[in-house]
């Protein structure tokens, strides 16, 4: 009983710890730009098929692509926000969903052209395959390096946050747009750069994800995309500190559904997300009216 | 638009229709049919979205509901649409009753995201109570018996018989929602769009008219979920996906948001270019994306909006005023 309550804890950490990574970039994006970016999910999974290709180009070393994959995404990234998003800030929510939403149907679209629509196979990481035995029974290695890597991603994110002088920079802009460009903050290119970030963030995400699903489909983007948002939601839009504690419990929660309740798992967490709104619609942690 | 103006393009696009059903081939009747069922959903969508300012990911939850609720009955108590249709429907309304309760407390992106989590619920219960919906295989096998009222019996087994029961919908929505464009109600939604707050300070309850917009706009979904299920004879649960909640915010604004034409137009064009792309290849999803930037980069009145900017400017009275909601 133990040993099964610790595994089903362990799997839902792992899954939260890539949600959180989309989460991440995702509430960060919209913290300071004020837009849902939906082809968020896209990133992750273009983070992945990059990171995927960077292995075959050379020799299967896992790190390189991990580097390789999100910064071709921080490319990507910077097309879009550059020469799209940037025209819709000023216009209804409609424009700026429908415009995101038009790049992850052109995103799938090209992963399918690419790399074909089929699942395609993924490496194994050396140094990091196999298995440790916990309470007696195994549980790969990898997934407690995600797990760790998690909260790494959050304390660096802080750190950068919080003690930096680009962070600061960043929290003005997004608590003031116009006074930030009063006392000479260079808003747009800030814009730019934060949206290549959150990109990259999912990148990360994605290309972590390589050695841990062992399918990669070009719905994988679609299928993070609204677990992302329900943890974006039910932490506060635009709060990271928020958005890391409702992935460990969108993680916990899908993980501990799938392994009890199979019937509701998908259920329950439309249910939090709708509970936490009507009744907390800035989340655990957001900040200001709605 | 002038009222007999109105009447005579009605009267024509009847016309027109009426023809099609006649005479022409199976294909474009089939085509047709679906034009005009989008149609049904992307004008009571656009009650909410274009009139009333809200844009909701739930819809197409309350579309699967008259889907499943007409398929349920057709399975389990009488294949006679007589009782299917109203059956879905009316499920798709007490659904969207329960639902748009909750969700009109917010609007903007926190409606949106309402609307969300709740559809993605009706989502995962009909995935998953796989013994009643029939889980990812959906349900299958829906006849189209006879519509029979009492003696009299309408045949609407084969394909040009049934056209002529979704024509006889798709005019009532035409007809009932241009109404509802025109009536005091309609107006007042235009002010909560417009300003919510001077709305409510002239007295008006605005939370009440949202509901009422939200259960309207669901009540056709539900139609065009009963309609299109009795055409494709069965229904499969990713009709309930928030992705398909897409297609009347895309047919919409392809059409012009702020137009009551705007989502026909829309209907058109979104299912004929559909099937010329998909004959040519087989990335539809990539194209359509393209087109769709194109149109929020550059032509956001849509077809309706930007043609009439069109005639606008070529006339020169009048300083050229954006159709679109900016």
């Amino acid at each position: 009983m133990l040993q099964s309550i610790v595994h089903v804890c362990l799997a839902g950490l792992s899954t939260g710890m890539f949600i959180w990574l989309v989460a991440s970039g995702l509430t960060l994006i919209f913290g300071v730009l004020g837009v849902l970016n939906f082809a968020h999910g896209s990133f992750y999974m273009l983070g992945a098929y990059f990171c995927y290709t960077a292995l075959h180009f050379q020799g299967n070393n896992f790190w390189l692509g991990l580097i390789f994959g999100p910064l071709a995404v921080c490319v990507i990234g910077f097309v879009v926000e550059r020469f799209f998003l940037r025209y819709v800030y000023h216009l209804a929510l409609p424009y700026q969903l429908l415009l995101t939403f038009a790049f992850v149907l052109i995103f799938d679209n090209l992963v399918n052209i690419i790399w074909g629509a089929g699942s395609i196979g993924s490496p194994s990481v050396p140094g990091l395959s196999g298995s440790v035995l916990i309470l007696g029974r195994g549980f790969p290695i990898y997934n407690l390096f995600i797990i760790a890597m998690g909260p790494l991603v959050a304390l660096g994110l802080w750190a950068f946050l919080e003690k930096t002088w680009w962070g600061r920079i960043i929290r003005a802009a997004a608590s003031d747009r116009e006074m930030a460009a009063a006392i000479g903050i260079k808003v747009p290119l800030l814009y730019t750069v934060v949206f290549i970030f959150g990109a990259w963030l999912a990148a990360v995400g994605g290309a972590l994800a390589v050695p841990y699903v062992g399918l990669l489909t070009s719905g994988m983007g679609q299928a993070i995309i609204i677990e992302a948002f329900v943890v974006a939601v039910i932490g506060g839009l635009g709060s990271l500190k928020g958005a890391f504690l409702g992935a460990l419990v969108i993680g916990l929660l899908s993980s501990f559904g799938t392994r009890y309740i199979p019937t509701f798992d998908m259920f329950l967490t439309f249910i939090l997300m709708a509970v936490v709104l009507l009744w907390r619609p800035q989340g655990f942690f957001g900040e200001g009216e709605q | 638009m002038n009222r007999h103006s109105t009447t005579i393009a009605t009267a024509i696009l009847l016309c027109v229709l009426i023809a099609v059903g006649l005479f022409a081939g199976r294909f474009i009747i089939y085509l047709a049919m679906r034009v005009m069922i989008l149609c049904i959903f992307a004008l009571g969508y656009n009650i909410l979205l274009g009139r009333t300012g809200l844009l909701s990911f739930g819809h197409a939850a309350f579309y699967a509901c008259g889907a499943y609720g007409l398929a349920l009955t057709s399975i389990h108590i009488t294949p006679n649409p007589m009782l299917g249709i109203p059956a879905g429907v009316l499920l798709a309304a007490v659904m969207s009753l329960i639902i748009g309760f909750f969700c009109v407390r917010h609007t903007e992106i926190y409606f949106a995201m309402l609307t969300l989590a709740f559809g993605m619920m009706i989502y995962s219960l009909i995935w998953n109570l796989r013994s009643i919906t029939g889980g990812d295989d959906g349900l299958y096998g829906i006849m189209r018996t006879s519509f029979s009222l009492g003696i009299v019996n309408i045949p609407i087994m084969k394909e040009s018989q049934y056209y002529f029961m979704v024509l006889f919908f798709f005019m009532g929505t035409l007809v009932s929602i241009h109404h509802i464009h025109r009536s005091p109600f309609g107006l007042v939604l235009s002010g909560i769009r417009e300003n919510h707050v001077r709305t409510e300070f002239a007295g008006l309850p605005v939370k009440r008219y949202r509901l009422a917009a939200f259960i309207i706009s669901g009540f056709y979904a539900g139609l065009a979920g009963t309609l299109s299920t009795l055409l494709e004879s069965g229904i499969t649960p990713q009709a309930a996906h928030w992705s398909h909640s897409a297609e009347p915010v895309l047919v919409s604004l392809i059409g012009g948001m702020q137009t009551f034409t705007g989502p026909v137009a829309g209907s058109v064009v979104y299912i004929v270019l559909r099937e010329i792309i998909e004959r040519f290849t087989q990335n539809w999803m990539l194209w359509f994306g393209v087109i769709l930037l194109v149109i929020i980069m550059g032509f956001r009145g849509g077809i309706v909006g930007s043609t009439a900017q069109l005639f606008k400017e070529r006339r020169a009275l009048e300083p050229s005023r954006r159709v679109s909601h900016e």
